[in-house]
């Protein structure tokens, strides 16, 4: 298996190589931008989506919006959208990036928290308006915890989306751990495409671990159903 | 306008049928090929591990945790992994979109035989029906609806993803897109958008025309009810 010992000895050299672990092209520099350019947009598209998914989970108005934009998303090409961006608004700064990725980390966002409060059982918001809560009350003490684990998997859906389209983003100029496979690739310098992608899986592998812990800290016990309701 | 840049029109006109490797048409054909190829596969790999996961449960949850961590990977490292493997062709793009697509399809194909009623099970065990064929002429027809749903969404997103490998240069439309970044020129990004959702939308056309085939009780009960 001669791949195996030309993949070994890249990463070896990659990683073993000390320039590659201090000043702008670092690694600790690139990860760390991977992580805020990802951060950044995540928390943008949750911004937009979560309030608007929760407004039309709830009042059921603008349905044929979730639907659309569902759809629409997983069809558009994202280096497509990353070029006409960087196009249209040049590359001056970070933004004719950042816009593209938080466009496509909306939808799963938006779709999953639709459904996680359409999803929820029709007694059990019956029951909340019996017992007097109001409508936002509704939402928030109840209808929100029990939609909780489809929002979170929203954000992990999109997670995954945003760590892959960042990658993807260092061909428009963009900075993070996407920057050694373009450049590598650019220049055939093979160790550090396999260093920089084998980076950025451990990187998304991490992001999901970071999700399912987030998942277990937060959702109710016993909307889980860790608790045991006698 | 005389001499100013091209249209949109007549730059797709100019390009379409160059005779070039990166024709539009070209183009067009490798991705249809390069997402076809990875959609097939997906389901044939899909389908006996989904039997296999609906029938001896305890391999169900290593398998969908398996393919939760396959779905997470992003695509350009993957496919710049692959290369050193399958170097710079085709095939380092289908394989992984291949693994994408099963990773939606397996649990589509457990949850849609878990749908069939188990008093339809029961029927065709009463009637005689040996396994195979309870399970060819029966359940998988039953499961049909919720696999094609899967389908679907495997179908438009791996002609999305197809373009990502344009940064290999094999990323059949996507092609368009590193060659308007090279040399910054818009009607190239436009007619490859345009060119992939027109592939995504007909795609899904032609899959619910598959359903709608497949599954003829559906609409004849909607019809008597």
């Amino acid at each position: 298996m001669s791949w195996v010992e030309a993949f070994l000895n890249w990463l070896v050299q990659f990683f073993g190589d000390p320039a590659n672990w201090t000043g702008p092209d670092g690694i600790p520099t690139r990860l760390l931008e991977h992580l805020q350019f990802s951060a950044l947009a995540l928390v943008l598209a949750a911004l937009v989506a979560v309030p608007l998914g929760l407004a039309i989970g709830h009042t059921g108005r603008g349905e044929v919006l979730v639907v659309v934009t569902a759809n629409l998303a997983r069809a558009l090409p994202t280096l497509g959208l990353l070029v006409m961006f960087v196009l249209l608004l040049g590359a001056s700064s970070i933004w004719p990036v950042i816009i593209p990725l938080v466009l496509l980390a909306i939808p799963p966002i938006l779709v999953n928290t639709y459904e996680g409060i359409r999803g929820v059982d029709p007694d059990l918001r019956d029951a909340a308006y019996g017992m007097g809560l109001r409508g936002g009350q509704v939402l928030g003490r109840v209808l929100v915890p029990v939609a909780l684990p489809l929002i979170l998997l929203g954000c992990r859906l999109s997670a995954i989306q945003v760590v892959a389209t960042t990658t993807v983003a260092a061909y428009t100029g963009l900075g993070g751990l996407g920057r050694y496979v373009i450049d590598g690739f650019a220049t055939q310098d093979y160790a550090s495409v396999v260093g920089g992608s084998v980076l950025i899986v451990l990187f998304a592998l991490f992001v999901q671990f970071g999700f399912a812990l987030a998942q277990r800290v937060t959702v109710s016990p016993g909307v889980s159903r860790r608790l045991k309701v006698r | 306008m005389g001499d100013g840049p091209p249209s949109l029109w007549e730059w797709f006109g100019r390009n379409w049928d160059t005779g070039r490797a990166d024709s539009i048409r070209n183009l067009l054909t490798d991705h249809i090929t390069m997402s076809v190829v990875p959609i097939v596969l997906a389901l044939v790999v899909a389908l006996p591990l989904g039997l296999a996961c609906a029938r001896w449960r305890w391999l169900y949850q290593p398998t969908s945790g398996l393919m939760n961590v396959v779905y997470a990977l992003p695509s350009l490292p993957v496919f710049m992994l692959m290369i050193s493997v399958t170097g710079l062709s085709q095939t380092t793009v289908i394989v992984p979109l291949a693994f994408y697509g099963a990773a939606v399809l397996i649990p589509a194909v457990v949850d849609g035989l878990d749908a069939v009623p188990d008093h339809v099970r029961q029927s065709a065990v009463a009637m005689g029906f040996t396994p195979l064929r309870r399970l060819l002429a029966v359940e998988l027809p039953l499961a049909a609806p919720v696999v094609l749903a899967g389908l679907r969404v495997v179908a438009v997103s791996s002609i999305s993803l197809v373009s990502v490998g344009a940064l290999i240069g094999q990323g059949g439309l996507g092609g368009l897109f590193t060659r308007a970044y090279q040399n910054p020129f818009m009607p190239p990004v436009i007619v490859g958008i345009a060119l992939i959702i027109a592939l995504a939308l007909i795609a899904d056309a032609l899959l619910v025309l598959a359903q709608r085939l497949l599954t003829p009780w559906v609409r004849a009960r909607k019809g008597t009810s």
